[in-house]
């Protein structure tokens, strides 16, 4: 009977040892208040981007030309019916900006997934079996540390041509490095620990070695630096947006958005002020995760 | 010593051979073939087209372009313009100067608001101060700064009329450039009024650029300083009776900076894609705003050329924050 019961046991002592795990970073993640409120934020873009076709008063490409330019609602010359005003040929802001939501986040994820799955196969592959695979990997990820970040995406986005898609998998190159090294790192001091020795000598091959008994023990820092990434992302694909080599008009993006309205800056404030806004508070709510993360994953701060 | 400075410069020899190879492949990585780029619209008969690709070593293998391509540099040959017919290294050296005075203003305002905030908020640490700082200084780290630099115009250029909106200097005052450097020309040329209307043009570029600076080294004095106020030795200090402004002054600060300092060196290359956007919502006639202008009036050269020596320039600087680090930490020097 007890022969069959042990593993049970086991497996149900893992389970409750992840769970406490949990709640154990759940509590140290929720004293930080600055963290909760960029969760709670973050969870209100996701619903705007999720829903926005239910929630937007408009569609986000009708021009209404005989309103251009209206101011918000609750000044002077505003309509009810274009909450936050309408831009340069009398699209309501408020339906583009919910759509916005949708392109920031889906770039968020993409160069997030894409920087984060190449990083972490080059990093194990780097750290795991060192020697001239990893003097390649480690120098080729020097060569892209070399440029700022911004540049690089440029010059890439000139070469594949501008774009939304384009202008993704340039940052996400771009972020690449940051895994590599983390991984890299993770690997190299977790590789000669005793749990690690065990699963070898006990018959685990180097790619389940990789997968299933290191990288789960690398975890932390990755989840930290792919919530910063997410954040500058969301920044770098505006900004590339603005410089007219991301997304292009009409599209709802904010950066784009904000590049179309910047010769209206001194006639009509909120069509640059909005879109802008946006990008902030979805980037400080972001990096606010971030923060609250970082404390509540790092052993080293956890002692106070 | 002698052997960790070499070190560190071998080290970069292949980086740069890779960066090389990267501005190397990217004009051949483009749709279309170079001579067709160059071309543009106009079409060309197959002789003269074939004599072109010859005449510009395209019909070569590609080691030997490439090995071609790196003499050439080695030699300052980097490509010519399309659009301006000059060398890219004489259009780099008459812009450069603009980037650098932008770039100068903006790391010193980053540092002399952000390490004494950093400082505060460590001493105060839990502090209303403490918070207040930190609370902006991640607003500064999250803000779009193409968008930051649109607010301060529409405030102080369009409301308030105290700034100007862009370029250098106002179109009233000519003086040959000297330095290139428009607070010194302007204060060589003598003329009334020319070092007050640059100095008015620089102070929103500056405020813009050094923001996100500015934020990432008040978080990282805090940190540094918060690390270093709970070692021994700061302890030791205080119990001996030392004034807390000593403490902190003395001991801790001395300390505490030498991450910071690193942080500062790391900030050139935030600081050279900050000055892309902040040139480009200036009309700052900087490094920045010729490679944004140039990748959209697709100049390749120029765009290959720039991006070889901006890489160049952030490898150097960071080489020379390194070498900066091993003499001040010797700790590093001897690992």
């Amino acid at each position: 009977m007890s022969e069959v019961t042990a593993p049970d046991r086991i497996v149900q002592s893992a389970r409750s040892a992840r769970r406490s795990m949990i709640v154990e970073f759940w509590h140290y993640f929720s004293e930080n208040r600055g963290a909760v409120i960029g969760l709670v934020v973050f969870g209100l873009l996701v619903v705007a981007a999720v829903f926005a076709p239910l929630i937007a008063p408009h569609a986000p490409n009708t021009q209404y030309r005989d309103s251009i330019l209206l101011p918000p609602a609750w000044m002077e010359g505003g309509n009810s019916a274009f909450l936050l005003g309408t831009d340069q040929v009398g699209r309501d802001i408020l339906t583009r900006l919910l759509y916005g939501a949708r392109y920031s986040l889906f770039i968020g994820i993409v160069v997030v997934t894409l920087s984060l799955v190449s990083g972490i196969i080059l990093g194990l592959i780097a750290g795991y079996f060192r020697g001239w695979i990893d003097i390649v990997i480690m120098r080729l990820m020097d060569v892209i540390l070399a440029f700022p970040s911004l540049l690089l995406a440029l010059v890439l986005v000139a070469v594949l041509g501008p774009g939304l898609t384009n202008a993704m998998i340039a940052i996400a190159l771009v972020y690449q490095p940051h895994f590599v090294r983390l991984t890299r790192a993770s690997v190299m001091s977790e590789k000669t620990r005793d749990y690690v020795v065990a699963a070898r000598v006990s018959g685990a091959g180097p790619l389940r070695l990789m997968t299933r008994t290191i990288l789960p023990n690398c975890l932390a820092p990755l989840i930290v630096q792919a919530t910063l990434s997410f954040s500058t992302a969301v920044l770098d694909a505006a900004a590339l947006g603005f410089l007219g080599q991301g997304a292009q008009p009409p599209t709802p993006e904010w950066g784009t958005m904000l590049a179309e309205a910047r010769e209206f800056i001194l006639r009509a404030w909120w069509v640059v002020t909005l879109p802008g806004l946006a990008i902030l508070i979805t980037v400080l709510a972001i990096n606010l995760i971030g923060d609250g993360l970082r404390d509540a994953l790092d052993p080293k701060l956890k002692r106070s | 010593m002698l052997r960790f400075v070499l070190g560190r410069v071998l080290v970069l020899i292949p980086t740069f051979i890779g960066v090389s190879i990267i501005a190397f492949a990217f004009i051949r990585l483009l749709p279309g073939d170079p001579v067709m780029l160059m071309s543009g619209e106009r079409v060309m008969d197959p002789e003269r087209y074939q004599r072109i690709m010859h005449q510009l070593g395209y019909d070569r293998p590609m080691p030997v372009q490439y090995f071609d391509y790196l003499i050439g540099l080695l030699s300052g040959d980097f490509g010519t313009s399309i659009v301006t017919r000059r060398p890219v290294v004489q259009d780099f050296f008459a812009l450069f100067p603009a980037t650098l005075e932008l770039s100068f203003c903006a790391i010193v305002f980053a540092v002399v608001l952000g390490v004494p905030a950093g400082v505060l908020a460590a001493v105060k640490r839990g502090s209303f101060y403490d918070q207040a700082i930190m609370s902006v200084a991640l607003v500064g780290y999250s803000m779009p700064i193409f968008w930051w630099g649109i607010l301060l115009i529409i405030l102080f250029s369009g409301i308030l009329g105290w700034t100007p909106v862009s370029g250098r200097i106002s179109l009233m005052y000519f003086f040959p450039s000297v330095t290139g450097f428009m607070l010194i020309d302007a204060l060589i040329s003598g003329q009334s009024g020319a070092f007050r209307s640059a100095l008015s043009h620089l102070i929103l570029p500056t405020i813009v650029l050094g923001t996100i600076p500015l934020a990432v080294i008040a978080r990282q004095t805090r940190s540094a300083m918060l690390e270093v106020l709970s070692e021994d030795y700061v302890r030791t200090a205080r119990a001996k009776g030392l004034p807390p402004s000593r403490v902190v002054g003395l001991h801790a600060l001395r300390n505490a900076l030498i991450p910071v300092v690193t942080t500062i060196g790391l900030q050139v290359g935030v600081l050279m894609a900050g000055a892309i956007l902040t040139e480009s919502i200036f009309s700052w006639p900087g490094i920045g705003k010729w490679m944004i202008d140039s990748v959209s009036k697709r100049d390749y050269p120029v765009i290959q050329g720039g991006l070889l020596i901006i890489a160049a320039i952030i490898m150097l600087v960071n080489l020379i924050v390194d070498l900066l680090y091993g003499l001040i930490n010797p700790r590093i020097r001897h690992h």
